[in-house]
């Protein structure tokens, strides 16, 4: 099976919805002559043309806007952000349009948009270009929220995502971009709302999704190496729809849970996933559930200092010894 | 920046054109008196913006339009929606949050939609629909059709930076959107001139070397031309305009909002309502031989009826099933 | 001068009493000796007397309350008296008159009741606990699957906390592991005072569960007759002794429900039908497979039944449900030559027959005397569930049973 980068995934998913729906068109900043300020779109220009793949001026707010107005009217936009960061700036069209124009219309109107784009942190970026906003977004009922970690679920989530109807926030990651997995040739997708257990075991839950995906599988390793406990890794890959099924059946087996994710801690992803699994697993826990997650300070510049306040296997360890009463 | 003229002479081979102008002005006029009522009383909640006072600038534009061409306005908006079509029924239903509403009762006096007759809303943002506008013009473009977007939107709104950004690229894309900036001279209670650089809000068209118009926007047939201009020149050469419809209201900003007082003085609006837009045309018809008085009455009338007609059909229409709270978030 | 009306200690071991009604209003004129209150003790509903004269000025404790030995719970007045200072008093020690000598003689619950610290509170309960147990929610749940204390595990968690691996120490350390808890067909019934205070006392002398014994010999000269009879048909499986035991323990306890229960530590579990363990030997220790709905298995199937699974135990080839969930137990050391001997229950169940066995003996007979064949048989019964009378009736029961097997088939 082919080994591909998350960046071309995410470009074979651009370039095969794009050739199956004409209806389907890329804006953003760079997106095409330059192509793509993280080379996501390469080549789509040329594969496609101007009509089709917009490079826009730097008004977030306006063509997001636009990508809307143009769903309202029956394309299918794929909006892209540079990042996540400048996205804010377009915010009140996310959810002010795209995700209450169905309801508020009484049904009439769907809006069948994509706004993609890198979040989270990356090297030394700073305060105003590292933020993680997948709570900004799946707080919303209207949109749905999606984050793949890796190469294959990118594709596959990306292609879904286009082909919903419903507007969906998808968020990537610079520092994901280079990462390589396997993606086999030929048509597939991967649906919205479905976790993935990216390793199975039998001690621990480690619930995680995007960036903190590869550490808590690291993690993992060192967990069953150095301490024989068998660690069962949860990739959420949809925020929202949450997966809570998968969650649960993986508590209910394990009986004990560590939630990570790169986003600050308060009215974070994870306060959602404990919620949900004291709930309706309460019985099943033989200790509270841990949460691993950014620190909650603006990121800071110095690497040092970023690298401590990232989660890593470390911390994943730290807290799977806590709820196993290792320590 | 042209500068319209009033139309000077009635033709008399139109008078059925001239007619329906007036009615649907009257439709608007009484509708609006009547929404107040309601609001007044308890059955309309929220807010509720009235159009009293600028029925010539949506009757005279969409009377330009074609029903394929797309409508997006903001929030004082059941002008626009009635004039497009959408049934006095729907849109008292959806003012009232009945179950028979246009919108099913779940958006209310700021979100008429509808989708067949590509009303496309009814927004709560100020400025955000503009950037909508705008993509239902690339959308058309897109498709190489040649729909009209007509996009209304207020004075105060041209200071907002989706405004800007918008009309950038519109301008830019050449996108064929006509933005309408309904100037009533007051945001909710700051005039114009204290709440931008520029009073002339057709002159910002040339920071994005837009085509644009001022109109008197107290003339229905001053306001048809100057759209009908417009719509050409979107439809034959893809180019957006900017036209600013000099209008007044004669409410609040809002049901909420004070008529007159701090910020205008009951004196101006006794004065703008000598350039009443349906008196004017009125008047105009009668004294061309075009209108009887008793043809008038009989109009009002009809009209009035129809009115309450939609009242009573509001008053008598169900609220929505409590299930209806969870439907239309996702479409499946 | 005003008198204090408090909640009186009616009997020796009563710690609170349920205020049932009161037949004195605020207001009405009192006699010293009068009723003032039907109080509900540990035992039966007494009279709560007035200890002064004058007119109930003010009841602080409506009807329905449990209120602790010692708390004040009205008071008695003149007329316009000013009695802001005793109502705010609050509970204080009951007047000497009222003092019962029991006091010193009652175990250490008496302390907490006669000088309360915190009249407001019950007093806290006695055995082994010193408060909330903390314990994880899967912790709670196995425990409660499993019929175990809490109160008696010790936890390894942090600040105590008892966690599941807690449970699974107490559970190889102890003879009973885990139980599955049958899945349908019982009611559970709360405990009343009397039966709180006699679990509490029990508990407190006798350890855990307090065990008390009831021998019982029976004739067996009819049983063995049938027992040949049927044998002699040739059927398979045979039938053995023990089978019929089971059967008979099995219709036995559905006339005595209240031995066929679990202690649940605030209620006790009634079960409607009857899982019989039957005790067997094997290597290194006794393990206990279940015969399940005994009460409605024919002879034969138990007999078949117990065959298979005393054999699958020998093998150690169980499986977990087939050795978990009895309401009732029987072991019988009859083959091994014992006659008499006393077992110890398997918690949570409320009983267990010892059985002996079957020896030639002496016996009276109308006057003369005969060799007949007899059977000592040995309830050990939980006194928190199951009294003597109960489980003596129970015997009775089951001897006419073995003595007359007409008696069951018609």
């Amino acid at each position: 099976m082919p080994l591909i980068t998350y960046r071309d995934a995410l470009n074979q998913a651009l370039r095969e919805e794009m050739e199956r729906d004409p209806d389907v068109f890329l804006m953003g900043e760079e997106v095409g002559v330059y192509q793509g300020a993280y080379k996501v779109s390469r080549g789509l220009l040329e594969a496609f043309g101007e009509r089709r793949v917009l490079d826009t001026p730097i008004a977030e707010l306006g063509f997001a806007g636009i990508g809307v107005g143009a769903a309202m009217v029956g394309l299918r936009p794929v909006i892209e952000f540079m990042t996540w960061n400048f996205a804010l700036l377009a915010i009140d069209e996310v959810i002010n349009s795209a995700a209450k124009m169905l309801y508020m219309s009484g049904g009439q109107i769907p809006i069948p948009i994509v706004f993609r784009g890198p979040g989270g942190a990356a090297l030394q970026l700073g305060a105003q270009h590292s933020q993680a906003f997948e709570s900004y977004y799946a707080h919303v009922p209207g949109l749905k929220v999606v984050a793949p970690a890796t190469p294959y679920d990118a594709k596959g989530l990306l292609k879904t995502a286009i082909r919903d109807d419903n507007p969906v926030v998808f968020l990537e990651g610079e520092m994901l971009y280079n990462t390589k997995g396997e993606v086999p040739d030929g048509e597939y997708t991967v649906p919205l709302g479905q976790a993935d257990v990216k390793r199975a075991g039998d001690d621990v839950t480690i619930i995680c999704h995007s960036k903190t995906v590869a550490p808590a599988l690291r993690a993992a390793e060192q967990l069953v190496e150095q301490l024989q406990v068998s660690a069962e890794v949860v990739d959420l890959r949809s925020i929202r729809p949450l997966d809570v099924e998968t969650i649960l059946a993986s508590v209910r087996k394990t009986n004990r849970c560590v939630v990570v994710e790169e986003g600050w801690p308060f009215c974070g992803v994870g306060a959602q996933v404990v919620h949900e699994i004291q709930h309706a697993a309460f019985d099943d826990l033989d200790a509270p559930i841990e949460r691993i997650t950014g620190a909650d300070v603006p990121m800071p510049y110095n690497k040092h200092l970023e690298r401590a306040a990232k989660p890593g296997p470390e911390h994943v360890i730290a807290a799977v010894k806590r709820v196993a009463y290792l320590d | 920046m042209a500068q319209s003229a009033t139309v000077t002479k009635l033709d008399p081979a139109r008078q059925e054109f001239y007619h329906r102008l007036l009615r649907q002005m009257l439709l608007v006029r009484r509708f609006e008196e009547k929404a107040g009522e309601a609001y007044a009383t308890g059955k309309v909640g929220g807010f509720c913006h009235l159009y009293i006072g600028q029925e010539a600038v949506a009757v005279g534009t969409i009377a330009a339009l074609r029903d394929d061409d797309y409508v997006f306005t903001a929030y004082r908006e059941h002008a626009h929606a009635l004039v497009r079509g959408m049934s006095a029924r729907a849109c008292m239903a959806e003012l009232f949050g009945k179950a028979t509403g246009s919108s099913k009762g779940k958006g209310g006096s700021m979100h008429l939609f509808d989708a067949g007759r590509n009303f496309l809303g009814g927004h709560g943002i100020v400025g955000s629909h503009l950037p909508l506008a705008a993509g239902a013009g690339f959308a058309t473009k897109y498709r190489g059709a040649d729909q009209i977007t007509a996009c209304y939107f207020g004075e105060a709104a041209a200071n907002i930076g989706a405004f800007h950004e918008t009309l950038n690229m519109a301008a830019l894309w050449t996108l064929p959107v006509v933005f309408i900036c309904e100037n009533n001279r007051y945001g909710m209670g700051t005039a114009l001139e204290r709440a931008s650089a520029v009073y002339h809000i057709a002159d910002r068209a040339c920071a994005h070397e837009m085509d644009s118009e001022t109109v008197d926007g107290m003339d229905v047939l001053a306001m048809y031309d100057a759209m009908q201009r417009a719509i050409q020149r979107g439809r034959e050469s893809k180019l957006p305009t900017l036209l600013e419809a000099r209008t007044y209201r004669y409410m609040g900003h809002s049901m909420a909002d004070p008529i007159h007082g701090h910020y205008r003085t009951k004196e101006e609006l006794e004065e703008q309502k000598t350039k009443d837009p349906i008196a004017g045309l009125r008047h105009r018809l009668r004294d061309d031989g075009l209108l009887e008085d008793a043809e008038f009455e009989a109009m009002d009338k009809h009209v009035h009826e129809e009115v309450e007609d939609a009242v009573a059909f509001a008053d008598e229409s169900p609220d929505p099933d409590p299930s209806e709270l969870f439907t239309d978030v996702y479409k499946a | 001068m005003a008198t204090k009306v408090v909640m009186e200690a009616l009997s020796p071991t009563m710690e609170e009493g349920r205020l049932v009604k009161w037949l004195k209003q605020e207001g009405d004129p009192v006699d010293a000796g009068d009723v003032l209150a039907e109080v509900e003790t540990d035992k039966a509903v007494m009279e709560l007397p007035a200890r002064g004269d004058g007119v109930l000025r003010k009841v602080l404790v409506p009807a329905g309350s449990t209120v602790p030995v010692g708390q004040l719970v009205a008071v008695i007045g003149a007329a316009g008296e000013d009695i802001s200072a005793l109502v705010k008093d609050g509970a204080g020690p009951p007047p000497p008159a009222v003092a019962k000598p029991a006091a010193p003689a009652r175990p250490a619950p008496a302390a907490m009741a006669v000088a309360p610290s915190s009249p407001s509170l019950p007093p806290a309960p006695v055995a082994a606990a010193t408060g909330r147990v903390r314990a994880s929610p899967l912790a709670r749940r196995i425990a409660r699957e499993r019929g175990v204390d809490l109160t008696v595990v010790r936890g390894s968690g942090p600040g105590g906390r008892i966690i599941k691996r807690d449970l699974e120490r107490a559970a190889s350390g102890a003879a009973v592991p885990a139980l599955s808890v049958p899945s349908a067909g019982y009611e559970d019934v709360p405990l009343t005072q009397i039966r709180k205070t006699i679990a509490r006392r029990l508990a407190e002398s006798l350890g855990p569960v307090p065990h008390f014994f009831l021998t019982v010999e029976i004739d067996m000269e009819r049983a063995w007759d049938a027992r040949e009879a049927l044998n002699a048909l040739g059927e398979e499986p045979r039938i053995s002794f023990n089978d019929i035991i089971v059967k008979v323990v099995a219709q036995a306890l559905q006339q005595h429900r209240e031995c066929n229960a679990w202690w649940q530590g605030d209620a006790i579990r009634y079960f409607h039908d009857v899982h019989l363990g039957m005790a067997v030997a094997v290597d290194q220790g006794l393990i206990t497979p279940v015969i399940r709905y005994a009460n409605q298995k024919s002879l034969r199937q138990i007999a078949r039944e117990t065959a298979d699974l005393s054999q699958r135990a020998r093998d150690r080839k169980l499986k977990p449900e087939e050795y978990t969930g009895s309401t009732f137990s029987v072991s019988n050391l009859g083959m091994l030559g014992i006659h008499e001997f006393t077992a110890v229950i398997n918690p949570p169940e409320a009983g267990i027959v010892a059985v002996g066995a079957i020896t030639r003996q002496p016996v009276v007979d109308g006057g003369a005397v005969t060799v007949r064949r007899r059977m000592r048989l040995t309830m050990s019964c939980d006194h928190r569930v199951i009294d003597g009378a109960t489980g003596a009736r129970f015997l009775q029961t089951l001897k006419r049973m073995l003595e007359n097997p007409l008696a069951m088939v018609w």
